[in-house]
């Protein structure tokens, strides 16, 4: 596969009168043409996307992929540093005379920005909420087509607790999209008490109805393969027949449940892909799960104990408003790349010290892969005769598929990757106002600090904007007019939107260089063509769940 | 300690302490001292309100003699609105009343200081305001002007002369200004306090933390205050309780409704300049930016008036002095935006405060002054719409001598209590309408504006029926009443495009109305007008009338009579028709906004006789008016009734069938002087008449109409509208409606030694009709009222109403000729010579158009059928 990676964090100047994309952005160079034939493995990774072959730009979409290089030469890994080389391409090729001026409307732009927007309130019994959790907003953003992001948000209700999640896929969308359907129920099997989980077995035994585990939040948009269902069905069942067996009658641990359940469904993925299936779009699509890859970043929020579960390098950050209403922000999750050290470490740990070198090339494992945990993979984790068995042995497609048949250079000791997650527990605090999940094209664009202050002001509203007092101080009128406009300016972005995760996309795509948004940014940014897109952003989904305090405070005051 | 200071004269005059006092920061010790003089339990007058308008009334009431005067205070004096007031003393001010009494404050300030030692900061700076449009620059010269024919100096200057005047000006938007150079500066609690040291060496008492908690009233008349330290019995009581005068008035069992709602206000202080701002640097006035900047303290005080006001205390949150409230510095920020647009060599300015003073505003931008309709005895001064220093002096002295006299030395109609009623007095209504008005202050004001908001709320029957026609409405006192209708398909620009000083974009649809007035017919709903009833067991009604109005109410029963109400000098305190309804009873309609007015009139004049009813019965009917030749087919076919001159002759009124609806009062007036009827339908058959005269009309062209036809018809005609063009200082002599008046009716009434008096020696001003010779309609200023009119060069008097004549096809302008003696400006009677032979201009923001007077209509050029008035008109032309 050839991944042309696009520059991912492109400052476009603001007051360029034309669309500075076209002059300065990375096109294909022509030298590269030859190996776009590569392409065509990508479809491993697509479930429904076609490739416009004939475009030389559509390169971007489907290969730019930061999370996943494939350069079968040397030298195209080095060219395409996403960050920091998109100048190289600068003076390839000038695609200024295309005319591509077309300005988006406020109104346009917003019907972009809201397409996916979906916001959830926890419901009121007696005009009261009793969940930590007031509710949740929710947002993603396209740049691939399709996006290959997921989320998911569901309430457990075998067990108290919810359950949040962003899920970004690589080479194409299946295991997002799988992960995204099964995670969920793998945590709620492994939460629930052995008890339950006779009485569901019962149930599906003598055909009764089944206790409902989730009740899902899900937007129009976000869909549900219908024809895995009963394969998926069967595999969460045989897991649960197994913790039936292990039954340890220790209460379970939310730890150790989230950990068993992300282990557990990364191998029933692998376990189905080498199994097969005789329904031949079923054998396909379980090829295309296990062959794709995903991170997966999941909160469970029950009363004042909140659990991070991350695999890979989309984030979760807490929102914390200090005393004085500042906001800060508190990571709960480790990124799963080359910029952790301790993964480095581990990833070291786990393989022979002849490969030290060859682990980590170019920030990417073994040279191609930014995450260093993910889901499905199995590239990264099958033995090479495994692999080429089942790529033998399966459809012909994955069978003319370059990308599936190559194997990752210096590929001894596998797997070398794993979807084990970390998880940290957080205990809520009043002061604890928010929690945002996002996968990383949001934080590559935006600094988690200015996340928490986005979100923070947004969410207790322009009314509370601290009030500028002069007091004592030395104030000159053209310092308090600089600020004025500043407050104004933040003010009206916050009145366009009603879902703080749209309003924070607007902001990671719209921002200026200080700080505000900026409609004429925002629009180019909005109107780039499909295979444009992916050169200046990256898929970015976000959800922000609003805590209630009163409640985690009410906790809080039991437990002291 | 203070409070002693006030009332001991002699000790006051001596002691250093005192200058010291006033002139400094008052202490703010919170402790209550004990109060060492109790109060009187009686006086003749009870001030509530220790404010610049307070002590102004107590200062002129002791000037002009009473002497039993107390004023109390809720908390300092000084202390409220007054204290944070930022202290300018301009007499830009549209409207002529509010020019008096401002050009009268500043005079009275000047000399303040020699006159009672207490240091009052006058200053003398000049304003100038500016103006960044065209169209503003058209309103400033209105103003000048008018200011030029009073004497003050005023001049419009370019923007280079504003850059020699203020070197901190960024003057490259502007399109001119005016200056005043005659405009002050005072330091507002220092003014308020030397008015108070004046009155009371005059012998005026001052309480301060004395609260009022609710006036006693009894049959009518004020008896009393209840004060936290015990009651006063009086004969006056005077609310310049200023913010608070909407709940005073409530406080009591009767409540005297004051429509008055505060707001927050916001001005800027800042530390001096590095080199300080002189303190004889011009006021800045700059009415598109929104703000005013003045001098102060060798930096600048600069204030506003956002487009965003914030309303306060609508519930009535009481407080002892007004703290200073929070400042907003977001809600600032667009005036602050303006301010260093206008000058930007500010930016390095350091800020010391952003005031927050809240300021009173009332319904109409006016303010609010006289005696309550409901209590005699109670007389209000309050509402000063943030130009409370500016108006305070003149203010208190109309209102002073209102009190001592029985009615001011100028016409205060504008600013009469009595122009609102009831219906202003809801909180909601106030809190909408002052958000609209406090902006207000600093719009662009052209012809014509109506508020936006506090509307729909008296409509007649046929509202929504004359909405879907295309109605675009305006709004007098509460009710809806129609502009004109906008055909179907044309489409008129908005509102604020509308805005226009020219001819304006409903010429052309107002015109076709006209059209359809006068030569087919025309339906106008006039529902709003004021309607009373009147009727008694014996003569008592006709006798009362008599007595009451000049002309010879004793005609036979469905007789019609125009006639004024006039006061003891013979001026209009009203102006209306009155029907006959029977041997004892009348039927009476007045103007719209005289509701209030009329009504305590009546019920001070009328004899207290269980037998004698008056009645108001405006909210019974719906009147329609039928204007034009067709008038007389439509109804006799709806009525199956000959309507004929023969059979129902002008000023005629009868009970008759309309369709199927029965008991319809049909009159043969229409208001404007052109054929047709008035129809006084009881609301519920509203509907109905008008389906059926729609209907019926259609076959003789009939259609909608509005005011603005109705204006043009009546004013070219040369017919005076109350509350326009007549007021309480004009008599029917002066207005050529000797024919109104009879003098020899056989019975006293109000006005006749005046009105005789004045038929043999002549009167001081004529009402004269002015036909505009050389405006180009399409390309002139448009004149409104209010223009100078000048003989011979020399200044001779003001227009009051103006409008395009369709018929004429000429402006004409209604407006009264004075004859100023040339050397002693003395007034002189005005003959009929006098006005002949004269050559008259008309100033139009400034540009002078010639103008052709007449003292009669040009009946000649309306053929249509004699009516009877018109007819006693040309009689009056024979002598």
């Amino acid at each position: 596969m050839c991944v042309c990676p696009g520059p991912r964090r492109i400052a476009i100047p603001v007051r360029s009168s034309r669309l500075p994309l076209l002059s300065d952005a990375m096109p294909a160079p022509a030298h590269l043409f030859p190996l776009i034939r590569n392409c065509e493995i990508s479809r491993i990774g697509s479930t429904a996307c076609y490739c416009h072959h004939k475009h030389l730009c559509c390169l971007s979409s489907h290969f730019a992929h930061s999370h996943f290089r494939y350069a079968p030469q040397k030298k195209f890994a080095a060219l395409y540093r996403p960050k920091e080389h998109f100048n190289h391409f600068i003076h390839a090729r000038d695609y200024a005379s295309t005319p591509q001026r077309f300005y988006l409307t406020p109104a346009q732009v917003n019907s972009i920005l809201k397409a996916n927007e979906y916001s959830f309130k926890v419901p009121e019994f007696d005009g009261k909420n009793v969940s930590s959790v007031l509710g949740f907003d929710s947002n993603q953003l396209p740049a691939n087509a399709p996006i290959e992001d997921r989320r998911s948000a569901a309430t457990c209700l075998q067990t108290r607790g919810m359950l949040l999640g962003v899920f970004d896929g690589h080479a194409g969308c299946a295991c997002a999209q799988a992960v995204s359907e099964r995670l969920f129920y793998y945590i709620a099997v492994s939460l629930l008490p052995h008890e339950t989980l006779l009485e569901i077995e019962n149930a599906v035994e003598n055909g009764r109805a089944l206790l409902p585990i989730l009740q899902w939040h899900k937007h129009p948009n976000d869909y549900f393969s219908k024809e895995a269902s009963k394969l998926y069905f069967n595999s969460l069942r045989t897991y649960w027949q197994e913790l039936i067996d292990l039954n340890s009658g220790e209460t379970t641990d939310v730890r150790e449940a989230l950990i068993n359940a992300f282990k557990r469904l990364d191998n029933d993925i692998s376990l189905e892909a080498q199994v097969g299936d005789p329904n031949s779009f079923l054998n396909y699509l379980v090829l295309r799960v296990a062959f794709s890859g995903s991170t997966a970043c999941v909160a469970h929020v029950d009363g004042v104990d909140l659990h991070i579960a991350n695999t890979g390098d989309s984030r979760a950050m807490l929102g914390v408003q200090e005393e004085d209403g500042s906001w800060s922000a508190v990571n709960l999750s480790y990124d799963h790349n080359a910029q952790n050290e301790n993964e480095v470490e581990r990833v070291k740990m786990e393989h022979p010290k002849s490969e030290e070198k060859s682990l980590v090339k170019q920030d990417r494992l073994l040279g191609l892969l930014m995450p260093f945990r993910a889901f499905g993979d199995v590239k990264f984790k099958w033995s090479i005769e495994l692999q080429k068995r089942v790529v033998e042995s399966g459809p012909d497609q994955l069978n003319d598929n370059e990308y599936t048949k190559f194997i990752p250079p210096n590929y001894h000791t596998p797997p070398y990757l794993t979807a084990e997650p970390e998880v940290i527990h957080h205990k809520l605090r009043p002061q604890d106002k928010f929690l945002v999940l996002a996968t990383d094209g949001l934080w590559e664009t935006m600094h988690r600090q200015d996340v928490a202050r986005i979100v923070g002001e947004y969410l207790t509203g322009v009314h509370h904007q601290q009030p500028i007092a002069v007091g004592g101080y030395k104030v000159t009128l053209g310092q308090m007019h600089g600020l004025l406009t500043e407050r104004r300016a933040k003010i009206s972005s916050v009145f366009e939107d009603q879902n703080a995760a749209t309003h924070l996309i607007r902001h990671a795509v719209g921002n200026n260089e200080f700080g505000t948004v900026d409609h004429e940014r925002l629009s180019k940014m909005l109107s780039l063509p499909e295979e444009l897109a992916r050169m200046y952003r990256d898929d970015i989904t976000i959800i922000v769940v609003q805590f209630n305090s009163h409640v985690i405070g009410a906790y809080q005051n039991e437990e002291l | 300690m203070f409070l002693r200071l006030l009332s001991d004269i002699q000790w006051r005059a001596a002691h250093p302490k005192w200058r010291r006092m006033t002139s400094s920061q008052r202490s703010t010790s919170t402790t209550a001292e004990p109060h060492p003089v109790s109060l009187p339990a009686q006086a003749q007058v009870v001030i509530c309100g220790g404010g610049i308008i307070g002590t102004s009334v107590a200062y002129h009431l002791s000037k002009m003699g009473f002497k039993d005067i107390v004023l109390l205070e809720q908390g300092r004096l000084a202390a409220g609105t007054t204290r944070f007031c930022a202290g300018i003393v301009s007499t830009a001010r549209p409207v002529s009343i509010e020019l008096k009494m401002a050009h009268y404050s500043n005079k009275l300030y000047q000399q303040l200081e020699q006159e009672t030692g207490v240091q009052t900061g006058y200053m003398k700076t000049g304003s100038i305001s500016l103006a960044q449009t065209q169209d503003r620059l058209i309103s400033l010269k209105r103003i000048a002007s008018s200011l030029n024919v009073m004497g003050i100096p005023c001049e419009i200057i370019s923007p280079k002369k504003v850059l020699q005047l203020h070197p901190l000006i960024n003057i490259h938007d502007l399109v001119g200004a005016m200056y005043l150079p005659e405009d002050a500066l005072v330091s507002s609690a220092n003014v308020s306090l030397a008015l108070a040291t004046a009155a009371s060496r005059n012998g005026v008492q001052i309480h301060e933390r004395t609260s009022v908690s609710h006036v006693t009233i009894q049959k009518g008349r004020v008896t009393g205050v209840e004060t936290d330290r015990g009651r006063i019995q009086c004969e006056y009581f005077v609310n310049c309780a200023g913010q608070w005068a909407y709940e005073l008035g409530h406080s009591g069992e009767e409540p005297v409704h004051i429509p008055v709602h505060a707001c927050e206000h916001f001005y800027l202080l800042t530390h001096p300049l590095q080199e300080p701002v002189s303190s004889s640097l011009p006021t800045i006035v700059d009415p598109d930016g929104r703000i005013y900047i003045r001098n102060w303290q060798g930096g600048i005080l600069s204030g506003g008036f956002e487009k965003n006001p914030k309303p306060l205390f609508t519930e009535g949150r009481n407080q002892l002095e007004i703290q200073n409230l929070q400042e907003d510095w977001d809600h600032f920020g667009p005036l602050l935006g303006a301010l260093l647009r206008r000058m930007p060599g500010l930016e390095a300015l350091q800020i010391m405060q952003l005031v927050n003073c809240p300021e009173s505003f009332t319904p109409d931008m006016r303010c609010i002054m006289g005696e309550s309709p409901t209590a005699r005895g109670y007389f209000v001064l309050a509402g000063m719409n943030s130009a409370g220093i500016s108006y305070g002096g003149g203010a208190g002295k109309y209102l002073a001598e209102w009190i001592v006299n029985g009615y001011p030395s100028e016409n205060v109609w504008p600013l009469d209590l009595k122009r609102f009623g009831t219906l202003q007095s809801s909180r909601t209504f106030l809190r909408h309408r002052v958000m609209e008005v406090m902006p207000l202050m600093y719009d662009l004001k052209v012809p014509r504006w109506d508020f936006q908001t506090g509307r729909q709320l008296r409509t007649s029957p046929l509202y929504d029926r004359l909405d879907a026609q295309g109605a675009r409405w305006m709004e007098k006192h509460g009710f809806e009443r129609v502009k004109y209708f906008v055909p179907p398909g044309n489409d008129l620009l908005d509102l604020d495009h509308s805005k226009t000083f020219y001819k304006p974009d409903w010429f052309d649809i107002v015109g076709s109305e006209v059209k359809c007035c006068k030569e087919a017919v025309c339906v106008i709903d006039m529902s709003s007008f004021t309607k009373f009833e009147i009727s008694s067991t014996g003569d008592q009604a006709l006798e009362s009338l008599q007595y009451l109005f000049a002309n010879d109410l004793d005609v036979p029963v469905g007789h019609v009579v125009h006639t004024g109400m006039l006061n003891e000098n013979g001026g209009y305190e009203n102006d209306c028709s009155i029907a006959r309804l029977s041997k004892r009873s009348f039927f009476m309609i007045s103007p719209t906004d005289q509701q209030v007015h009329c009504w305590a009139w009546l019920k001070n004049h009328l004899p207290d006789d269980s037998n004698l009813v008056l009645e108001d019965v405006t909210w019974k009917y719906t009147a329609l008016n039928l204007i034009g030749p067709r008038a007389v087919d439509v109804l006799s076919e709806l009525s199956y009734a000959p309507m004929t001159a023969e059979h129902f002759p002008s000023l005629f009124c009868k009970e008759m069938s309309v369709g199927y609806a029965n008991g319809i009062r049909v009159m043969s007036i229409t208001h404007t002087g052109e054929p047709g009827f008035v129809l006084y339908i009881p609301i519920e058959y509203a509907l109905h008449v008008y389906n059926e005269v729609m209907n019926m009309g259609q076959k003789y062209g009939i259609r909608n109409a509005g005011y603005y036809a109705l204006r043009s018809l009546r004013i070219e005609k040369f017919f005076a509208f109350w509350g326009q063009d007549l007021d309480a200082f004009t008599t029917p002599m002066e207005c050529g409606r000797e024919f109104q008046v009879k003098l020899d009716k056989g019975m006293e009434f109000l006005g006749q030694e005046v009105l005789l008096e004045q038929k043999q020696n002549g009167v001081y001003k004529r009402f004269t009709m002015f036909i505009l010779e050389d405006h180009d309609t399409d390309m002139d200023l448009w004149p409104w009222w209010g223009e100078p009119i000048f003989r011979n060069g020399r200044y001779v008097g003001k227009t009051t109403s103006s409008a395009y004549s369709y018929t004429l096809e000429r402006h004409v302008c209604l407006g009264f000729v004075h004859h100023f003696d040339e050397k002693t400006g003395e007034k002189l009677v005005v003959t009929t010579d006098f006005i002949n032979q004269g050559e008259y201009e008309i100033d139009i923001a400034g540009q002078r158009f010639q103008a052709k007077a007449k003292l009669y209509p040009f009946s000649s050029l309306f053929t249509q059928r004699r009516r009877k008035d018109e007819v006693e008109l040309s009689g009056y032309q024979r002598e």
